[in-house]
């Protein structure tokens, strides 16, 4: 049993440990604890029953921590040494841990750190390597993200909506350290989509799948974009792709539609495309219109200048983006690159030159002083 | 060991020998640069000499306390400011002689026509905790 498969089961164990009457704080502390010695423990020889023994131990680890609290506030411990018996894991309570996790009173960046911890299994060393940020700083918002759910409690519990916004902004963050932040986003949108019934939870993990299955052709060697009309597309994982477009078809074809879908529908459409000039850019733009109609932002709308762009013509793109927000990020490079094609590479350049300097991070930034440099170079030539 | 600060400014310091903005660069030269800055950092890791390095939007605001209850006081950003930080590296070294030795490495950076910007760094020692001896 790897280190994933393991921690597919926290979820369960700990719904478990607080239906027996365990706090979610000290019951979350004791599932990591039993996780840590199942590491050792099990290098050689996992147990025939894993949940059962992470159950077992992790209920242990938490008896001892709740003597130890008491003790220090001399108070009696209600609980007994032995497991109570019958409690099963149950899909319900799996799900309302999700809920807890996103709990609507909790800032986003620490309903993302305790679904990291309390439902993904990970450790506070991974997800702050993951964030970079030191570890204690890691270790401070999870202890005050427990306070917060535990005074909030199960009264006013997030719902599916607030779980599905914390493991987009996982899938969002990419990597760096050992975690694979999106791959694990992509673990729990599967686990959450056997738990409820929702064809916009699918529509998230379809959406997932389709931009993880482009990954591989996204980066340069040395971290640099690839923009899509450049990708090496027999580097798409076919595999990722055709499970994404499955989960999506199955999502849609229960006529609830929503915004993962729409977006998921986009992807789709690229991910059918064996070349750029093969994209059903017409199609697109329907989804970008549907989009809409459930989520009108003005980066939805910058996204759709572009497929107006290449379905209608540049001077069609270039009309539809004078309704964007200017201070939106990316708003520069869409122009430049729609004036590029427009045939203005004058202004191109200036506005490439413009949106590296108010790039949100460094790939990006290289990237449009790259272009900048491409359309000068070729300025100069013609000069 | 000790801690410097090389600090990079987008201006502020004294004009580099070879001032051409990136956008005039050629594509070739510019990835000559970004291969050696990626280089330079591995090069840091490799001698175990690399603490931090981070690179700084252009876009800024100031920011005071206006009073109880107030909301604080924002200002800028200002276009013409004159002093504007572009990133930095933090290295732990064993003497200031190294911490020259490698912002000068560092200046060298290739920028237009693949030439060496000879750009301008400010090397700043941190103030460290107290030694344990100080009699």
């Amino acid at each position: 049993m790897d280190d994933v498969e393991l921690r597919e089961l926290v979820p369960a164990v700990l719904s478990v440990l607080v239906r027996r009457g365990a706090d979610f704080a000290t019951a979350e502390d004791a599932v990591q604890e039993a996780l840590i010695r199942a590491l050792s423990a099990w290098e050689d020889d996992a147990p025939s029953d894993p949940e059962g023994w992470l159950i077992a131990v992790s209920w242990r680890a938490f008896i001892d921590m709740a003597r130890s609290d008491a003790a220090r506030r001399d108070r009696e411990v209600r609980f007994g040494g032995d497991p109570p018996a019958g409690v099963a894991p149950c899909a319900d309570d799996t799900l309302r841990l999700y809920f807890l996790c996103a709990h609507p009173d909790l800032t986003q960046s620490s309903a993302v750190a305790l679904t990291l911890r309390a439902v993904g299994g990970l450790s506070t060393r991974q997800i702050a390597q993951a964030y970079l940020v030191p570890e204690s700083t890691m270790a401070q918002r999870v202890s005050r993200a427990k306070r917060t759910v535990g005074r909030a409690g199960l009264d006013r519990p997030g719902d599916v909506r607030t779980v599905m916004r914390v493991l987009y902004l996982v899938f969002n963050e990419g990597y760096s350290g050992d975690v694979d932040l999106a791959a694990e986003a992509i673990r729990l949108a599967r686990q959450l989509a056997t738990l409820v019934d929702d064809p916009e939870v699918a529509g998230l993990l379809a959406l997932m799948l389709l931009h993880h299955a482009r990954r591989r052709s996204r980066t340069r060697a040395g971290g640099g974009i690839v923009p899509l009309a450049e990708q090496d597309r027999s580097l798409w994982d076919t595999g990722l792709i055709a499970e994404g477009v499955a989960t999506l078809q199955a999502a849609l074809a229960q006529d609830r539609r929503g915004e993962y879908q729409a977006q998921a529908a986009i992807a789709a459409l690229h991910a059918d495309a064996s070349r750029f000039e093969d994209t059903d850019w017409v199609q697109i733009l329907e989804w970008y219109d549907e989009l809409l109609r459930f989520a009108d932002t003005p980066i939805i709308r910058l996204n759709r200048a572009v497929a107006v762009g290449e379905a209608d013509g540049a001077p069609a793109g270039l009309a539809a983006l004078a309704d964007v927000d200017q201070n939106i990020p990316r708003r520069d490079a869409v122009a430049a690159h729609l004036h590029e094609r427009n045939g203005d590479l004058e202004l191109a350049a200036r506005l490439y030159a413009s949106a590296a300097r108010s790039a949100p991070n460094l790939a990006e930034r290289d990237h449009q002083t790259r272009q900048a440099a491409r359309l000068n170079q070729l300025l100069r030539h013609h000069r | 060991m000790a801690k410097y600060l090389l600090l990079k400014h987008y201006r502020g310091g004294p004009a580099p020998v070879n001032e051409v903005p990136m956008d005039q660069w050629t594509p070739d030269e510019f990835e000559a640069h970004v291969q050696f800055m990626h280089d330079f950092a591995a090069r840091l890791e490799r001698t175990g000499e690399f603490v931090d390095g981070q690179a700084l939007s252009p876009d800024g605001v100031w920011v005071r306390y206006d009073g109880e209850g107030r909301p604080p006081v924002t200002d800028g950003p200002f276009a013409e400011t004159k002093d504007l930080i572009a990133g930095w590296y933090v290295i732990d070294v064993d003497s200031y002689e190294r911490a020259i030795e490698l912002a000068g490495e560092l200046s060298a950076a290739p920028g237009a026509g693949g030439d060496p910007i000879h750009e301008w760094l400010e090397v700043r020692p941190f103030l460290a905790a107290p030694p344990t001896v100080i009699e």
